[in-house]
């Protein structure tokens, strides 16, 4: 049934910070790594090694160079984009045999693989480019915000989170019900000024984008506080360095 | 958009034979006898090699019967149910016709089914918000137009066909200037994709891949673009004016031959256009 659902219980989805993302695509490999390794179904790659390399990715990071309107120096902001998991999804309803679905209790977009014919339409229909069709199986992948680990109670607790939330290095990557105003990442969100892409496609998506910080006014007010790592030398280190120093 | 040539196929040589099959539905070409037969086999010949055509696009052809699923969400499906009651209908009122039975009132049905499976065709296209130039009503309009014309020249209703020829040539001219529009005040910009716009201008910086992937390939198509002019003037050409000269000539079986393949290669031709110039709110992410 490709219907969407009327409403669902939750509205799982992530809360990426541009702010803090740094650009470094460990998201994208945990990403691969966690449903190629681990998942029923690995995302192929062709000509790995060749010269042409392609393949299949269920989260990719572009960089942008921001120029203010005021004509201030340039920034570099690093996008990283998946499915956002939308309300409207129009993937979904475009869906000739039902492989593409939305699940009632968390919103979750999936894709039954075993009834996917490859039509690409889905793709077609996503603003975002979140669909791909995997270059070996012929079928459509899209990130399930890892349901096999959120939904896999052999795992320990703190691994129940997607991939590429628990490797990310700097925690620009939250997870969480977007759907209860009290969550964690609810909070965030509204903390911060979160944001959706492509609003103006009504595809009503879930994942929300904190903007980046601006670097004149929001100083950081921790960085005072924080302990020098290191005053000099000290050891034998510190005497050769004293010794050193008297020889002129 | 990727130009698939299973989908200019398709969408050309499916068009064509529902055309076709409509009109003589309709009980205006001839259905009985040596002539009538030839016309059949055609327009069933051409309705089932583009179908067939389009689960080449497929990734897992072998799986297509299930496409018939979801016909209550889906235009995909609707299409395939249409086509399917469209060719049954048909191959009935074809029995029947060949066998010198009256049978006008299966013909319209079938007919109403042929142009409405063209419609849906169409439909899977103008359905999709991401590619403007596609979203509208116009791109069932072109789809109809075409698949009418192609009926009536292929029948060799001459004056008809030259009439539909000029008509659908000065539509498809204002749907490609009108989609030119579209696609220009597309709200979807790099700013809005990116959620940047308030901070400045955004440009590209370093693309996610080096090489290619899916998405550029089948949505990041910029080759049409360069020469959009030419092949639109070329396609005016070839589709239209050349068999509308073809049909001037004193009217021959070998006259309407040429000037319908004439018409069905630069229908091919528009139809290319039709994919490699439709612009994928997607690509926004990347140029």
């Amino acid at each position: 049934m490709t219907d969407l659902p009327q409403a669902t219980g939750k509205r799982l989805g992530l809360v990426i910070d541009l702010d803090t993302c740094v650009g470094c695509h460990a998201c994208v490999i945990a990403c691969k790594a966690w449903n190629t390794e681990e998942g029923q179904s690995p995302l192929a790659d062709m000509d790995a090694h060749g010269a042409h390399p392609s393949g299949a990715f269920l989260n990719r990071v572009h960089s942008y160079e921001v120029t203010p309107h005021d004509g201030t120096a340039p920034r570099i902001v690093h996008v990283p984009k998946s499915c956002l998991h939308c309300t409207d999804a129009p993937c979904v309803t475009v869906c000739p045999t039902g492989a593409s679905w939305k699940r009632a209790e968390d919103g979750i977009v999936l894709v039954n693989e075993a009834e996917c014919i490859g039509c690409g339409l889905c793709a077609w229909a996503c603003p975002y480019g979140a669909r791909e069709q995997d270059p070996a199986q012929k079928v459509m992948k899209k990130c399930t915000l890892c349901v096999d680990r959120i939904d896999n109670p052999a795992l320990p607790e703190i691994d129940r989170i997607p991939a590429c939330v628990r490797t990310c290095p700097t925690g620009a990557r939250h997870f969480g019900d977007l759907g209860d105003p009290d969550s964690a990442v609810s909070r965030l969100v509204a903390e911060r000024g979160g944001m959706a892409l492509m609003p103006e496609q009504d595809t009503g998506p879930v994942n929300r984008y904190l903007p980046p910080r601006d670097k004149e006014t929001e100083l950081d007010i921790l960085a005072p506080l924080l302990t020098p790592v290191t005053e000099g030398p000290k050891g034998f280190l510190g005497w050769l360095d004293r010794a050193l120093e008297k020889l002129g | 958009m990727h130009p698939a040539a299973s989908l200019i196929a398709f969408t050309t040589l499916s068009g064509a034979g529902f055309g076709l099959l409509a009109f003589m539905g309709l009980g205006l070409g001839v259905s009985r006898g040596w002539a009538g037969a030839g016309l059949f086999a055609l327009g069933f010949g051409l309705a089932l090699t583009g179908l067939a055509a389009s689960t080449a696009h497929l990734g897992r052809p072998e799986r297509a019967i299930k496409a018939f699923r979801e016909w209550r969400s889906s235009w995909l499906s609707r299409e395939a149910w249409l086509a399917l009651a469209a060719l049954g209908t048909l191959t009935l009122f074809a029995a029947l016709r060949l066998a010198n039975l009256p049978a006008l009132p299966v013909g319209i049905l079938g007919a109403a089914l042929a142009l409405f499976t063209v419609a849906a065709t169409a439909m899977i296209y103008a359905q999709l918000r991401t590619v403007p130039r596609w979203h509208h009503w116009s791109t069932p309009a072109i789809f109809l137009a075409h698949a009418v014309t192609a009926g009536t020249v292929l029948t060799g209703f001459r004056w008809p066909a030259i009439v539909l020829l000029m008509a659908t040539a000065l539509a498809q001219f204002v749907a490609w200037k009108t989609g030119d529009a579209r696609a220009a005040a597309s709200p979807t910009t790099r700013e809005s994709a990116t959620g940047l716009g308030p901070i400045g201008h955004v440009r590209p910086f370093e693309p996610p891949h080096t090489g290619n992937s899916y998405l550029t390939k089948e949505m990041v198509f910029v080759i049409g673009r360069k020469h959009a002019v030419k092949l639109r003037a070329l396609a005016l050409a070839l589709a239209y004016l050349a068999p509308v000269g073809v049909l001037l000539i004193p009217p021959h079986i070998v006259a309407v031959a040429f000037a319908a393949a004439l018409h069905l290669a630069g229908t091919a031709l528009t139809r290319w256009l039709f994919f490699a110039e439709a612009e994928h709110v997607l690509a926004r992410y990347y140029r």
